[in-house]
């Protein structure tokens, strides 16, 4: 093939399609993650250790909660906490990414900002289900909680899926703050977060004035509606309406700082 | 390779806008025909600013497809914000970019240009072997992670971490993730930068055995020899404007000059500019340094009619060329640029 040949058909080539994602890159992702420590440690054995030291005692175990026992409350919570704490630091990767060059580099080839992001959020689905699988896993091999086998499922889908609501606050502090900062900052954000969110304490031994500050909080309303298959009862629209405030406020805060981004690099 | 009928004539007191203008290049043939090959990059009236900073000033260039292109200009002359706006990593403020006929996003998205970057651009935690595979699955068609571990020379560091690399062995690892597209433009923004000689010579060697292949190259550097020994084309570019654009040989010409240095205290700076033979004149206290075309006519008349005294005429190098034609003396405000060649 002469160069001339080789160019004309060069020229017909075409882009990937969906944007260059790709079940490889998810794969890549997924083998880079389990090589990062600090976010195994933080997604996967603080949660697991939180829950075996204060959720397994025998007061919570005997203590009856909705259709289950207290230890029941105490795993989801836990499994909620390592949950957000996975799609946190997932989503906040964007941020060492942004520093070394990364996602510069890839702006040179054909990968969308739309599929980049896409990738970011399923893998940190990967290690929220990694987390969640985590804090259960213990909790049935155990046997300390009590809870209908159904509600397992349920309530261990409904913190996998509302998880990521922090995915999306993850990249929104990932895109807005230097690389250097950004893991203490998710990590206190965090503890605070899950605090206010009744995740460590229950809401109920909060004094009046907290709780209500508390249902502000970004956890709040996500915290409730996951252990509402459980706990049973009515459904305040409250919780729904905070869920869906924080998760405009994530998502839009993400998508513009992202448009930034991809306007300035 | 297809040579570019870059001119190098003398500046006559405006910036040199060398490279085709808008009326030769319209009467080229069949810019839009399919039967000729489009250009590889087409800057048409660029300009590019960051805040008051004005990176890019009016640049035009073309670049013919299987040209080996060197951008020279020290740091900070707009190299990288010109070679950003032609992989769309940044749109200018005016002016038009075409890369291969459409728009650079375009062109990347098809594989049709990649770049090996100055610094960074990798992940630490992924292996060499991983991050050409990671590469290689965002293109629609890619060659061999094997196949360009192999032409970038690291097959056997392929499963070392990134972090663990040399800043050679990075640069080599760019270069490769570069070629997995089969790019038919392939970028390179300082290429060598931070290598030691024999990093660059064989960075260079991998990149010349590639070339043969037909690519259109066009590469960044502040390394003269760089530019001489690799390009068959150079354009100059100071203060974001393009001072220079040749073939090596005739940059090399530029060097053919001579400096004269002489002592003459209070020296008139626009009476020795305006002497016949006189290209550029610095005074330093009671030094003078006048870079002449004609050292002869200028000595003489220097010895004649001035109390100039303590004469050297030393031949200019390519590196006095350089400074001359993108040092301060090149640089004067938009338009009144006085090129030292």
């Amino acid at each position: 093939m002469t160069a001339q040949s080789a160019l004309a058909a060069a020229l017909q080539r075409q882009p990937p399609p969906a944007g260059g994602f790709s079940p490889a890159i998810l794969r890549l992702e997924i083998r880079r993650l389990l090589r990062n420590r600090r976010t195994m440690i933080l997604a996967l054995i603080l949660p697991v250790l939180f829950f075996w030291s204060i959720g397994l005692n025998n007061s919570y175990v005997h203590q009856r909660a909705g259709h289950g026992n207290v230890s029941a409350v105490e795993m989801i919570s836990i499994a909620l906490y390592g949950a957000v704490a996975a799609t946190a630091a997932c989503g906040a990767m964007v941020s060492i990414e942004r520093a070394s060059g990364w996602s510069r580099q890839l702006r040179v080839t054909p990968l969308s900002p739309t599929a980049y992001i896409v990738i970011k959020m399923l893998t940190s689905l990967v290690l929220a289900a990694g987390a969640v699988c985590a804090v259960y896993l213990l909790g049935a091999v155990t046997n300390k909680v009590s809870m209908p086998a159904d509600l397992w499922v349920i309530t261990g889908l409904c913190v996998w899926i509302g998880s990521l609501l922090f995915a999306a606050f993850g990249l929104f502090i990932g895109y807005l703050l230097p690389s250097e900062n950004v893991m203490q900052i998710i990590g206190l954000a965090l503890t605070l977060v899950c605090l206010a969110g009744g995740l460590f304490i229950p809401l109920s031994q909060f004094s009046p004035d907290l709780r209500t500050f508390a249902e502000f909080t970004p956890l709040y309303g996500l915290s409730q509606l996951v252990h509402y298959p459980l706990a049973g009862g009515t459904l305040e629209w409250i919780w729904i309406l905070n869920l869906a405030v924080w998760l405009a406020i994530f998502v839009a805060g993400a998508a513009w700082r992202l448009r930034r981004d991809t306007a300035r690099v | 390779m297809g040579k570019n009928p870059g001119s190098l004539a003398r500046p006559t007191g405006r910036a040199m806008q060398i490279g085709r203008d808008d009326a030769e290049r319209a009467a080229l043939p069949g810019r839009q025909d399919c039967a000729v090959p489009p250009l590889a990059v087409d800057l048409r009236g660029v300009h590019k600013s960051f805040g008051s900073v004005q990176a890019v000033r009016g640049v035009a260039l073309a670049i013919g497809s299987g040209e080996v292109m060197a951008f020279l200009g020290p740091n900070g002359a707009g190299k990288t914000s010109t070679i950003d706006m032609i992989l769309g990593l940044s749109r200018p403020d005016a002016g038009a970019v075409e890369v291969y006929g459409m728009a650079p996003r375009q062109a990347v998205r098809k594989g049709l240009v990649s770049a090996v970057m100055q610094t960074g651009g990798l992940l630490k935690d992924l292996t060499v072997a991983e991050t050409a595979q990671y590469t290689a699955s965002l293109f629609a068609v890619s060659r061999p992670v094997g196949e360009v571990l192999e032409r970038a020379g690291i097959t056997a560091i392929a499963g070392r971490r990134v972090g663990r690399c040399s800043g050679g062995e990075q640069q080599r690892l760019r270069f490769a993730m570069a070629l997995i597209p089969d790019p038919e433009l392939l970028i390179l923004d300082e290429p060598t930068q931070g290598m030691d000689v024999e990093g660059r010579r064989g960075f260079w060697q991998a990149i010349r055995e590639d070339a043969a292949s037909g690519r259109t190259i066009v590469f960044a550097t502040h390394y003269l020899e760089e530019a001489d020994a690799y390009a068959d084309r150079i354009v100059l570019i100071s203060k974001g404007q393009i001072v220079a654009d040749g073939t090596a040989a005739e940059v090399k010409d530029l060097a053919s000059g001579r400096t004269i240095r002489a002592t003459l205290p209070g020296a008139d700076k626009a009476a020795l500019r305006a002497m016949p033979g006189a290209d550029g004149v610095e005074v330093r206290g009671d030094t003078v340094l006048i870079h002449c075309g004609d050292s002869d006519a200028v000595a003489r008349r220097l010895l004649n009619q001035t109390p100039a005294r303590d004469l050297e005429i030393t031949s200019r190098g390519l590196e006095d060329a350089f400074l001359a034609l993108t040092g301060d003396a090149a640089a004067g405000p938009a338009g009144e640029s006085q090129a030292a060649i």
